[in-house]
Formats: structure tokens, sequence, C-alpha cells
């Protein structure tokens, strides 16, 4: 399986309430076997979208998908697939192993279900009713129907969204315990935290496009994980954006902001420069700001905000 | 072969699904008991020379069996909205095999309806022949053909909101205008019966009522012509289903 995955030139629109929506306006990727890549962007930025066309569950406008070789029906009925989509619930009335065995009967080659059981940490949970789970034992339960064909390619589509703290963390021990078999992982987020914690690779997409592509150091540095603002009439901009820790700097006005790779080393560097500072605020993860500054679409920017970033917790 | 673990799992899921199993076998059965149970003395209805628990049961058998069949429907949105359907798309279960699986279930469901209004209706005092009642539900099984991909085409064509009225609607008119509650011998409403599947629904336990003859040329082109339409439109509808609800 030396070929991976190929989205070529991708390309999809959809009626909307208000007009087309161009939710991929061209994208390129090319996914190595046994990669693990983070598809970051905020809502809206084309990434479910996206995923549907390399699961074959939209048929791309423009642009061809390979997986491993082959077509996306190809290789979902070949078992090389597991996917666990954004929305979806769990059909009721069934325990937890028996919706996976009867998953796990629908392939050529399926892992055994005690396995897929422990892997999602499952073993208590087993015998429930798929209805009387939690919000973090459903998202497990698709986890455990996403990986039961011990798929090549395994797709989650913003896999945490119902979990609390705990169960992040455990998700995404199963996630890296999956990958280490030499598996090929793509997962969407829109946590920069998420994406930097399990990734080796990052494809950051905004509006349809892809902004960045690169090894998640390089992105984060790109991208910054903490904003300072202050009040700093007097400095040059262009200096403020060279200090250490520092990705981009900009000015509003005696205000400053500051997009920080490493906020810690950006402050000391800043105050020891700069010992005037006042009103010095740090922000966690100003990502919408740098997604739109990676862009460089001044109209979208100015545009009304609305949808807001989660914070990764 | 895929699919039979499938289609056994459905079933343990219809079966478990204790709400949908009680009303949708319950709901005939008590229509028969209180249409039924209080007219039994009644042995020449409107003139036909039919017994009223014999007229009502089979005419329930035909209503009864429709509603277990397209009541499909209702779980296929339920399943849609969870997600599920998605899912599966997901997976090498072929269309066919998603098919098969429903209308097993549903057939499961239609044939428990049949036996429990024929103990019924024999708690009632009706009676026949073991041959009637074996030609009756053979024809009974195969004129709920058409209402098996009909529960399948609304099950991915409405939301679980509207599903419920939708059913409700389409079946009370359907069993209305097919003689289940009254017999319908002539005139505009002949005419329009005749056309459709669940006239012939109602026709099938005839045999066992009049000593019918059965259908016809007529009764199987019908329910063949509605079939062949309805599978093809069921089939339409799965397909062109792969949005997000």
């Amino acid at each position: 399986m030396s070929e991976g995955i190929q989205l070529d030139g991708l390309v999809k629109s959809y009626r909307g309430p208000h007009g087309p929506v161009h939710a991929v306006r061209g994208i390129d990727v090319s996914i190595a076997a046994g990669e693990t890549v983070a598809l970051l962007g905020p809502n809206g930025a084309g990434k479910s979208t996206t995923i549907e066309m390399l699961l074959g569950l939209t048929r791309p406008d423009a642009g061809a998908v390979s997986v491993f070789g082959r077509s996306p029906r190809d290789a979902v009925d070949a078992g090389l697939i597991g996917a666990m989509l954004q929305t979806g619930a769990l059909i009721r009335d069934l325990s937890v192993r028996e919706l996976i065995v009867m998953m796990a009967s629908l392939y050529p080659q399926p892992m055994a279900v005690e396995d897929v059981i422990s892997l999602a940490g499952l073993r208590e949970a087993a015998g429930q009713r798929t209805q009387k789970l939690s919000g973090g034992q459903t998202q497990r339960v698709r986890f455990a129907v996403a990986v039961v064909s011990n798929p090549d390619l395994l797709v989650l589509d913003e896999p945490t969204v119902a979990m609390d703290v705990e169960g992040r963390r455990d998700f995404w021990v199963a996630m890296r315990d999956y990958a280490a078999r030499g598996k090929t992982v793509l997962f969407a987020t829109h946590h920069l935290e998420e994406a930097d914690a399990n990734a080796d690779r990052v494809v950051l997409m905004a509006r349809g496009r892809i902004v960045a592509d690169g090894p998640t150091t390089e992105i984060k540095a790109q991208v910054g994980t903490r904003t300072i603002h202050a009040t700093l009439p007097d400095a040059d901009v262009a200096d403020l954006a060279e200090l250490p820790g520092v990705a981009t700097a900009d000015r509003h006005g005696d205000a400053v902001i500051l997009s920080c790779a490493d906020s810690d080393r950006a402050i000391r560097a800043l105050l020891e420069r700069y010992p005037d500072t006042r009103d010095i605020e740090i922000a966690g993860a100003g990502l919408e700001e740098a997604f739109l500054k990676l862009t460089g679409d001044q109209d979208d920017a100015r545009a009304p905000r609305s949808e807001q970033l989660g914070l990764a917790g | 072969m895929t699919g039979l673990v499938y289609t056994r799992y459905e079933l343990v899921r219809a079966f478990r699904a204790r709400r949908f199993f009680v009303f949708s076998l319950g709901f005939p059965l008590l229509l028969y008991f209180v249409i039924a149970g209080s007219n039994r003395g009644v042995h020449n209805l409107d003139g036909t020379g039919i017994s009223l628990p014999l007229y009502y049961m089979v005419g329930l058998a035909s209503f009864g069996t429709m509603m277990a069949m397209i009541s499909t429907g209702g779980r296929i949105a339920g399943e849609r909205q969870a997600g599920w359907t998605r899912q599966l798309r997901v997976t090498p279960l072929s269309a066919r095999a998603y098919f098969r699986a429903k209308v097993v279930t549903a057939y499961a469901m239609a044939l428990l309806t049949i036996v429990l209004l024929y103990a019924a209706g024999a708690s009632l005092g009706v009676s026949i022949p073991a041959a009637r009642w074996l030609e009756m539900t053979g024809l009974i099984l195969v004129g709920l053909l058409p209402f098996a991909a009909l529960g399948i085409m609304i099950g991915h064509l409405v939301t679980t909101d509207s599903v419920g009225p939708v059913l409700g609607g389409l079946s009370s008119l359907l069993a209305l205008l097919s003689g289940t509650w009254f017999p319908i011998t002539s005139g505009f409403l002949h005419t329009l019966g005749r056309l459709l599947p669940s006239w012939w629904l109602v026709q099938a336990g005839r045999v066992a009522v009049d000593r019918h003859d059965g259908w016809g040329a007529r009764g199987w082109a019908t329910v063949a012509a509605w079939t062949a339409i309805l599978v093809v439109l069921a089939a339409w509808a799965y397909r062109r289903d792969t949005n997000r609800v």
C-alpha cells in the first residue's frame, strides 16, 4: 500500500438557503500510507465536505479521489476505509457487543470483536443497550464501528465533540494506538491543540481552500497559539514581529496584537525591549484571526464573524 | 453470504422495539375486538351473507399487514435522522442486502399480525377450511410486495417529524378506498379502488370469505405493476438520499 491517498483538484458547491455555497474551492492533498494527518479549520472551512468526497458520500463537481489506488467506493467495499462521521447516533435496541458483531459481519476481514471492544475502551459498556450510553460512550462505540473492519485508512470527523476532558484523552490514546499499527489516519478538528498533540502533519483549511500544509510544528509556528494584546504607541510593527516567539504583529492605533508561537518567550522579550508596555492581555488561540491572516483575504476578514472557534479543553 | 447476520439483528431490533412492536401488533387486534367483539352475532352483513367477525378479520388482516409493511418507513426515517444510514454507506453493505433486511423484517411483522388476527377470529367463532386459509394467506403475502417497497420509499423521502402523519393518513385512505371498512361494490369508488394495490390485498382476504376465485388476471397485473413502479421509486429514493439530515 505505498500509493496512499490522493485528492486532486477537488471542487464542491451545493445549494444553500442564500444561494450557492462554495464549500470546497479546489484542493490538492497527498497523504502517504501510515501518516496521521489533521484537517484543521474553523466551522464552514470545508472539512466535512472534503471528508465526504474522500469517503464517496458526495461526488466532487471537479477533481478526483484515489484511496490506495482505488475509487472511494471500491476502497469502502474492500473494507479499506473506516469512518466516524461528524453527526451520528447509534441505532437502538442492540447491545454494544451486538452492534459491533453486526457491523463486523459486513466486512471481508474484520478485527476480532473482543479486540475492537478493548481498543475502544468498551469493556464495561459491552453489554449495555446502545440507547442507554453516555455521550462519550456513544462516541467510543462509533469509533469501534469505524475500526471494526481493521481499515488501512481511518477517517474521523470532529470525533471528540461530545466528550469531556477525560473522554477526549482516552479517545486520542485509542486513536494513536490504532495509528501505531501502521495505519493511515485523517481527522478533522477545529482545535489546534488536538491537531498538535495527535497528528504528524496539519492541513489547514479556511473557506474551502488549503491555506497551509506541513508538519505540525511548522503550522503551529505559523498560526500561533496565543495572542498578546497591549498598548504600545511607539513600537515598530516589523520590529515586534522579529521578537522571539512572535509569529505575526499588527497595529490598531495605539494597540498592538502579537500572534505568538510561544507566548512565554514573546512576553519576556516584549517587556525587556519595551518596558513601558501597558494593558497587557494574553488570550488563548486566536485561531480564526490567524486563519484569516494566512488566507490574506481582506474582504472576508471584515465580514461579520458568525461562527466562533471552540477552544480545546 | 453477507447480510444474513445483519438481517438477523434487524429482526432482533424490531422485536425489541417494544412500543413499536406492541402498537403495530396491538392496534389491529384491538380494532378487531372493538368492532367484531360486540357484533359477533351478525351473520349476514349488509345482505352479503357474510358474518361480521369473518368480514372484519380478513379486512383487518389486509389493513394490519399493510400497516406492518409500511411502518418500515418510520424506522428508516429514524435511522436516517440518527445518521445511521450514512454510516452504512461507508460499509460494503449493498443496497440489495439493505433492502432485503428491511423487507424480511417487515414480512416477519406482517406474518405475526396475520397469525394473531386468525387466532382472534377463531376466538370469535370464525372457521374456514384449511386450504382457504392457506390460499388467502399466500395471496396476502404476495399482495404486500408493493407495500414493502412503499415503506422503504417513504422512509427515504420523509423526515421523522412528518413520517407519522404520512403513514397514518396514507394507510387510512387506502383502507377506506379499498373496502376494508365497508364493501364497495359499484360506482366510481369501485373503479378507483380496483386500481389500487390495497384493493387486491382486501380481495385476497375475500378468497376465504365468499369462495371467491382469487385475483384473476387483473389483480395479478395490478399488483405486479405497482410492485415494479414502487421498487423503482424506492431505489431512486434510496440513491438520492445521501445528504446529511
